[in-house]
């Protein structure tokens, strides 16, 4: 017997903008993930991470070119016909976004945004259980249940990030996905958002795709990390061997720039990275990442890369992890 | 020191008038002081009454009470003299895009402030030594463009190179690099450094990020509901931080490794209910679990209010303070 298929699994997803003559805003994209687990994408501006989130979700924009496979359980995501789709969107998977405010209705109480997530899913369940069940999930995000009749805006920005993750919750998803779920929030705030995703993660079994500029929260909060840049993972691997020793140019480049606090390497150092990310309509041939590289060669101008192994249980598409696998 | 610091906050308090009739204390009584070329990081939560004592510092904002004081002198709130303020102390704000006006040329952009401030002289080389100064070059190459056309780190290369080409002596930099991508940040930081170092100007920035104060900043001042609550060198602070905010908000943030999560609960207090006595006390780790009873001092954290005071075990001549009263 087959083992059975992981909760998650991309294939070479590619997802491509209409705009201008198509736009590749994601080039082949793979990855999976096992129930329970948390994979954080990291990335700039523009590098794809959040294409990613809306094509498993298939929330894009209508003319928008998606190709490849999103296995969730197995079954193919992108194949689902509408009636499918809306089955397994809340149940299944769910998505938290950042920007609370926009998301929520602002003139309908909260407690009702989520007993109409429920009954969407759950038709005839009983009033009185319906109120406490919206109850409990507040409870479960750390808001007192009588906070149900509260309009979003009576709530503070961390609140209101927390009834999004109550209402992503509403049915009981396998899968969260948390497009910068903590990006617009104070640090105190942000903390205590990421430790209830922690303990939701392990109290549910919840599996999370964390994704996020933030590397420095990814590498403290996500088991394994991709960094993606020009549509494509370039790095992945466990999070904290990712953060502290990359194997690619980029994803070095990318952790010098966020300081470690008492170590004197960036004590009175900014690190950054010059230059800008590549216009997705005008990449540059060979690796996409060559001609801001500092340790760029000249094959690199014209060789293409893959995620090629770099370590145990890790991958990086940079030629140098090739030198090393030479005997 | 004889020579007095180049920018002074003397006891400034900044009040607004919310709904109905509540009064915010947004400042209520700050001391700080920024020296020549000197890089102060003023660091908070939002709604700790940071932008506002930024504000106030610009002469946006009239304290109440106390005063700010440039080279010695206190500010005078005349439309004249503030415009001659404003040519010394410049002010970069968070989001460079609000900050350009999308249908003006970055030359126009640029040349604004010089146009405002009636300098006298050949306009052009003026704005190219600024575009040149903060790394957009060949500055000529710019002057044709709009902000749209350059990417965000340009745009805010942009707002510097507008606030630099007036010569001032004192930068405030509102959150100068929260919207920017990281490795973008990391240029844009390494640009004010630059800008310290070969021009002598000082910078107070105002920022939520510990990271961004270890990496540019001499010192940091942690501000908690409208008060300075901690400072001292940005060594000093952030390896030894000795107020329990500063403690906390340290433990939080992913940059800094191997200390204990304190995470505080609920969000930053109101302003219009300032707590009596230490006004962190209804959210400070050391009341909540007892130590500061058992240190004999929880009746005084309840009741008394506290200035800054020098903490102990502080190497001699160190400026390192703090308000609390299991501290010094």
């Amino acid at each position: 017997m087959n083992a059975a298929p992981p909760l998650l699994e991309v294939r070479d997803l590619c997802v491509t903008y209409p705009s201008g003559g198509g736009v590749p805003a994601v080039r082949g994209v793979s990855f999976r993930l096992d129930r329970g687990e948390t994979l954080g994408v990291a990335g700039e501006s523009g590098c794809g991470k959040s294409t990613v989130a809306g094509a498993l979700l298939r929330l894009l924009p209508r003319g928008t070119q998606v190709t490849g496979e999103v296995l969730l359980d197995g079954e193919d995501v992108l194949a689902m016909d509408a009636e499918r789709l809306r089955a397994v969107r809340w149940t299944e998977l769910a998505i938290v976004f950042q920007g609370a405010l926009h998301t929520l209705n602002p003139v309908k109480r909260v407690g009702w945004q989520i007993e109409e997530a429920i009954t969407t899913h759950q038709h005839g369940i009983a009033r009185s259980e319906l109120r406490s069940r919206v109850a409990e999930l507040l409870e479960t995000v750390g808001i007192p249940g009588r906070r149900a009749a509260d309009y979003p805006h009576q709530l503070s920005g961390g609140q209101r990030q927390r009834v999004l993750i109550g209402l992503a919750l509403a049915c009981s998803p396998h899968l969260l996905i948390a497009d910068e779920p903590t990006t617009a929030l104070d640090v105190m705030v942000q903390a205590q958002v990421l430790r209830l995703l922690e303990e939701l993660q392990r109290d549910f079994g919840l599996a999370v795709v964390f994704i996020t500029h933030d590397l420095s929260t990814l590498a403290s909060v996500c088991r394994r990390l991709a960094v993606m840049y020009a549509g494509r993972i370039v790095e992945e691997g466990p999070s904290d061997q990712v953060f502290a020793e990359p194997r690619h140019p980029y994803t070095k480049a990318l952790a010098a720039a966020f300081p470690i606090i008492g170590d004197p390497r960036f004590r009175l150092a900014p690190s950054g990275l010059p230059g800008d990310p590549p216009d997705p309509r005008e990449l540059p041939a060979g690796c996409a990442f060559h001609p801001r590289c500092a340790v760029a060669r000249p094959e690199c101008a014209t060789r293409g890369v893959e995620l090629w192994p770099a370590g145990e249980g890790r991958r990086a598409a940079c030629v140098q992890v090739l030198d090393e696998a030479l005997p | 020191m004889s020579e007095p610091a180049l920018l002074e906050v003397r006891d400034v308090h900044v009040r607004f008038r919310g709904g109905g009739g509540a009064v915010a204390r947004a400042v209520d009584g700050v001391d700080l002081a920024v020296g020549h070329g000197e890089v102060l990081a003023l660091v908070g939560e939002s709604g700790c009454g940071k932008t506002t004592l930024a504000r106030a510092i610009l002469g946006l904002e009239r304290p109440v009470e106390g005063e700010v004081r440039y080279e010695g002198a206190p500010l005078v709130y005349r439309t004249d003299a503030l415009r001659r303020y404003r040519r010394s102390v410049q002010m970069i704000f968070q989001d460079p895009s609000g900050a350009l006006n999308p249908r003006q040329t970055i030359y126009e952009a640029v040349a604004e402030g010089l146009r405002i401030q009636k300098v006298a002289g050949a306009e052009e080389p003026l704005v190219a030594d600024a575009l040149g100064r903060a790394g957009l070059r060949p500055p000529e190459r710019f002057f044709a463009l709009y902000p749209y056309e350059v990417s965000g780190g340009q745009r805010q290369r942009v707002v510097i190179a507008g606030a630099m080409v007036l010569k001032p002596r004192l930068l405030v930099a509102d959150e100068p690099v929260s919207s920017l991508d990281a490795s973008v940040r990391g240029e844009i930081l390494q640009l004010m450094l630059g800008l310290v170092h070969e021009t002598g100007i000082s910078i107070l920035v105002v920022t939520h990020d510990l990271g961004l104060a270890w990496n540019i900043a001499d010192r940091v001042a942690v501000m908690y509901l409208g008060r300075i609550v901690e400072q001292g060198t940005t060594e000093e602070l952030l390896d030894a931080p000795r107020h329990p905010y500063t403690q906390a908000l340290l433990s939080v943030v992913p940059e800094k490794r191997g200390l204990a999560q304190q995470i505080l609960q609920g969000e930053a207090p109101d302003p219009t209910r300032v707590p009596a006595g230490c006004r962190f006390h209804p959210r400070c780790p050391l009341v909540a679990s007892g130590e500061a009873k058992r240190l004999g001092i929880e009746e005084r954290c309840r009741g008394e209010d506290l200035a800054l005071r020098p903490v102990s075990g502080a190497a001699a001549g160190s400026a390192h303070v703090a308000a609390c009263h299991a501290v010094g």
